[in-house]
């Protein structure tokens, strides 16, 4: 099969490598924010610049860290992924593209 | 009615509100696809470009509620308004990580294709059809009603009768649209309206800066000296959180919200209008882009509005919070700028609804009448017929629900639909493409048990009765204290979907399973884009035979490559499938763009003829006709009637 190539399986394994990680972060990073909106709504009503409250600048960080992540992303599947995908679909669908 | 809003001029709306229809229309009549060709419909052919797709997705997904209702939300309750943006937009990284790129390798048109991978095929097909025309429709009612009180506030039409013409006029010209110009139409409307949508938000979030001298923390100041609450609107609070039962109501919302987003039928059907699955992320990346700027601009819009308008103002006008961004565009370029934002929200309500009316009339046509109702025996004439029969229904429907539900406190469908679609759809797409022992029980149970208990704890939520806010605000048999119900239905549909595995008596498809992860990240078997082929009419009939697709250009081989017949990727019988005399049906015509060498086996059996022997470049005519039949893509999940894996487990 397959899907018990060693190279399927490297290839299955940079996939996880990189989401795994990614994905408990940024849910981790989205929770914790959630939760200190609904259960410390003082400490996030703390001014940090002028008017502008920690609350504003956690939300805006989650937009920055979604767009860090994709471009992260975007990255890591360019040359950890796609290559070897690549490779193994045209090796299975008969070595020609 | 209030003054402020009558100052803007309803017959400017009216009449740019018309340029727009027209104008619409003409672009629709432009890009449609004459063919009948059901992969026309659906995908518009699978030829839209990333970016193109990015600037779809964001006009299918930034609907009337997340333009005008976080603009008032933030206006009225500061940053409690725009947690719905960061759920909103966090949910993207899910679409990104999980659905696009593995949906777009493993399916054609709808997310039941993916599971009949690996699951019986019409049990998972006949729920996941249920579930995308349950949402798809519960979500049109929404948005259909919205817009009710919408083109009320836009165009200051007050009585019942005229507030319901007006919203069948909109379902009907979007019934239109979708007849004319399917998901060709459907899309570049899209792309058009996030286009206008992203230019209006740019040019009020401008002029909003411009009045605090290009300073986010003074316009802070200013909103918060207009605002009745004074500081209070710096910290959060002011609509979510409070007691434990409203703390555990915003992270509820939060749950649903986060994993809603890729599960939301409409949304998943936009990734199968690219080529590949790598047109497929960079247009997660675009819309990413996209949704993430449109929403920092609309925080800017929305405390411009708490300082030029103020809360009370806005709470007073006929739309409520709806009318924060009208309002502010009235107060910074008067009627012109006025009838624009109306533009706008109009043009939103017509691309969102365009797309699910898409979404629901696929799943009842290719999922239900296509494959169950003909067994996979429906030419694609019919299918579409089919489809754009449905599509008349589902608006009527949506326009039906919409004008009864016009003036009701419908806000809980939101909750609801993203709920549904995070409890029913996500847990089945993530266990059918990453648990290698999830079986079709477990697809069953979790699609209808998902559907089952969002809808159940919304009915007895105080979202529907029991208290000021309901909908049916005067009984209450509301025993559920929560109104997003995401917390406990998106566990129970996660819950539901391991112990239907667990427990049913089925075994696992192991094999499937494992055939289908190397489809889902390498692409294998998938059809590939034909540079120089872009818009080849999807004949059924055999085309002139000519020379091999640009895809196939010479590409030396890998002498190395082992191709042990062990490691074919699909079973070699269902290759046989694919080869059967020309004579046999084509249910969705042939797709124009496959790859030629795609869909069939490399190995064993006579496609061993097919490899190219020590850097062989080019293929020898005679194939030709076996390519053809291989772009069919007859084993694919589309086909169901066919496949040996279909006999395979009937008989086991």
């Amino acid at each position: 099969m397959a899907a018990r190539s060693p190279e399927f399986a490297e290839l299955r394994s940079r996939h996880r490598r990189f989401l795994l990680p990614a994905t408990v972060g940024f849910l981790a990073w989205f929770f914790a924010f959630i939760g200190l909106n609904a259960w410390a709504p003082e400490l996030l009503g703390t001014r940090v610049i002028g008017d502008m409250t920690l609350v504003l600048l956690l939300a805006v960080g989650q937009f920055v860290s979604t767009f860090a992540i994709t471009a992260a992303y975007l990255r890591y599947a360019g040359r950890r992924l796609d290559p070897l995908a690549d490779e193994i679909r045209d090796r299975l669908e008969g070595g020609h593209r | 009615m209030n003054p402020a809003v009558s100052t803007g001029d309803p017959l400017l709306n009216m009449l740019v509100f018309s340029a727009f229809i027209v104008l619409a229309f003409l672009l629709v009549l432009r890009v449609r696809r004459r063919s009948s060709a059901a992969r026309d419909y659906y995908t518009g052919g699978s030829g839209f470009t990333g970016p193109e797709n990015g600037l779809a997705l964001s006009g299918d997904f930034l609907s009337a509620a997340t333009f005008l209702g976080i603009v008032g939300a933030v206006a009225v309750a500061g940053p409690d308004g725009f947690v719905y943006a960061v759920v909103a937009f966090v949910a993207w990284l899910v679409a990104l990580f999980f659905v696009a790129e593995l949906l777009r390798n493993t399916g054609r048109y709808t997310m039941a294709d993916v599971l009949g991978h690996r699951l019986r095929r019409r049990p998972v097909r006949a729920a996941a059809a249920t579930s995308a025309v349950v949402i798809s429709t519960l979500y049109l009612l929404g948005q259909l009603a919205g817009a009710g009180g919408l083109l009320a506030l836009l165009l200051d039409i007050t009585d019942r009768a005229g507030q319901s013409a007006m919203i069948a006029a909109v379902g009907a010209v979007v019934i239109g649209y979708v007849l004319i110009g399917g998901m060709s139409g459907a899309t570049w409307i899209q792309i058009v309206k996030a286009c206008l949508l992203l230019a209006t938000g740019l040019a009020m979030a401008a002029f909003v800066l411009g009045t605090s001298g290009l300073s986010l923390p003074a316009l802070i100041s200013a909103a918060v000296e207009n605002h009745p609450r004074g500081e209070a609107m710096l910290a959060p609070g002011l609509l979510y959180g409070g007691g434990l039962t409203a703390n555990l109501d915003l992270v509820s919302l939060a749950v649903g919200g986060v994993l809603g987003v890729a599960g939301l039928p409409h949304i998943l059907m936009r990734f199968y209008t690219v080529p590949d699955a790598r047109q497929a992320r960079r247009s997660v990346v675009w819309a990413i882009w996209l949704i993430g700027g449109f929403f920092l601009l609309v925080l800017v819009i929305g405390y411009g509005a708490t300082a030029l308008v103020g809360p009370e103002t806005i709470l007073a006008a006929p739309g409520g919070v709806n009318s924060a961004a009208p309002l502010l565009a009235l107060e910074i370029g008067g009627p012109v700028m006025l009838a624009l934002v109306s533009a706008v929200a109009f043009a939103t309500i017509v691309a969102v609804v365009a797309g699910l009316m898409i979404a629901a009339s696929a799943a009842f046509a290719h999922d239900v009448y296509a494959q169950l109702l003909r067994n996979g025996r429906a030419t694609a004439a019919e299918e579409v017929r089919v489809a754009r029969r449905t599509t008349v229904v589902i608006g009527i429907v949506g326009i039906a629900g919409g004008i009864l539900a016009n003036g009701q406190n419908i806000a809980f469908l939101a909750a609801l639909t993203f709920a549904m679609a995070a409890s029913a759809n996500l847990p089945t797409l993530l266990y059918s493409l990453f648990w290698k022992r999830f079986t079709t029980t477990g697809a069953v149970w979790s699609i209808y048990g998902g559907l089952t208990v969002t809808l159940g704890l919304i009915v007895f939520s105080p979202a529907v009765s029991g208290s000021p806010t309901s909908m049916l605000p005067d009984v209450d048999f509301a025993w559920f204290p929560l109104s997003n119900p995401g917390l406990v239905s998106v566990p129970a549909g996660f819950l539901l979907g391991y112990l239907g595995s667990v427990l049913g008596r089925e075994r696992p498809d192991e094999a499937g399973f494992a055939q289908m992860s190397v489809r889902a990240l390498t692409g294998a078997g998938q059809q590939r884009p034909v540079p120089g082929d872009p818009s080849a009419p999807a004949a059924p009939s055999p085309e002139p035979s000519g020379p091999a697709p640009s895809s196939s250009a010479p590409y030396p081989a890998d002498p190395d490559t082992p191709g042990p017949p062990s490691s074919a990727p699909f079973p070699p019988a269902r290759t046989g499938a694919h080869r059967a005399p020309p004579a046999v049906h084509t249910p969705h015509g042939a797709p124009p763009r496959a790859h030629p060498a795609t869909g069939t086996a490399p190995w064993p059996g006579p496609s061993g003829t097919r490899r190219p022997a020590g850097g062989a470049t080019t293929r020898p005519p005679a194939r030709e006709p076996q390519l053809r039949l291989g772009r069919d893509r007859r084993g694919r999940p589309g086909t169901d009637a066919h496949g040996p894996q279909h006999h395979r487990r009937t008989d086991g």
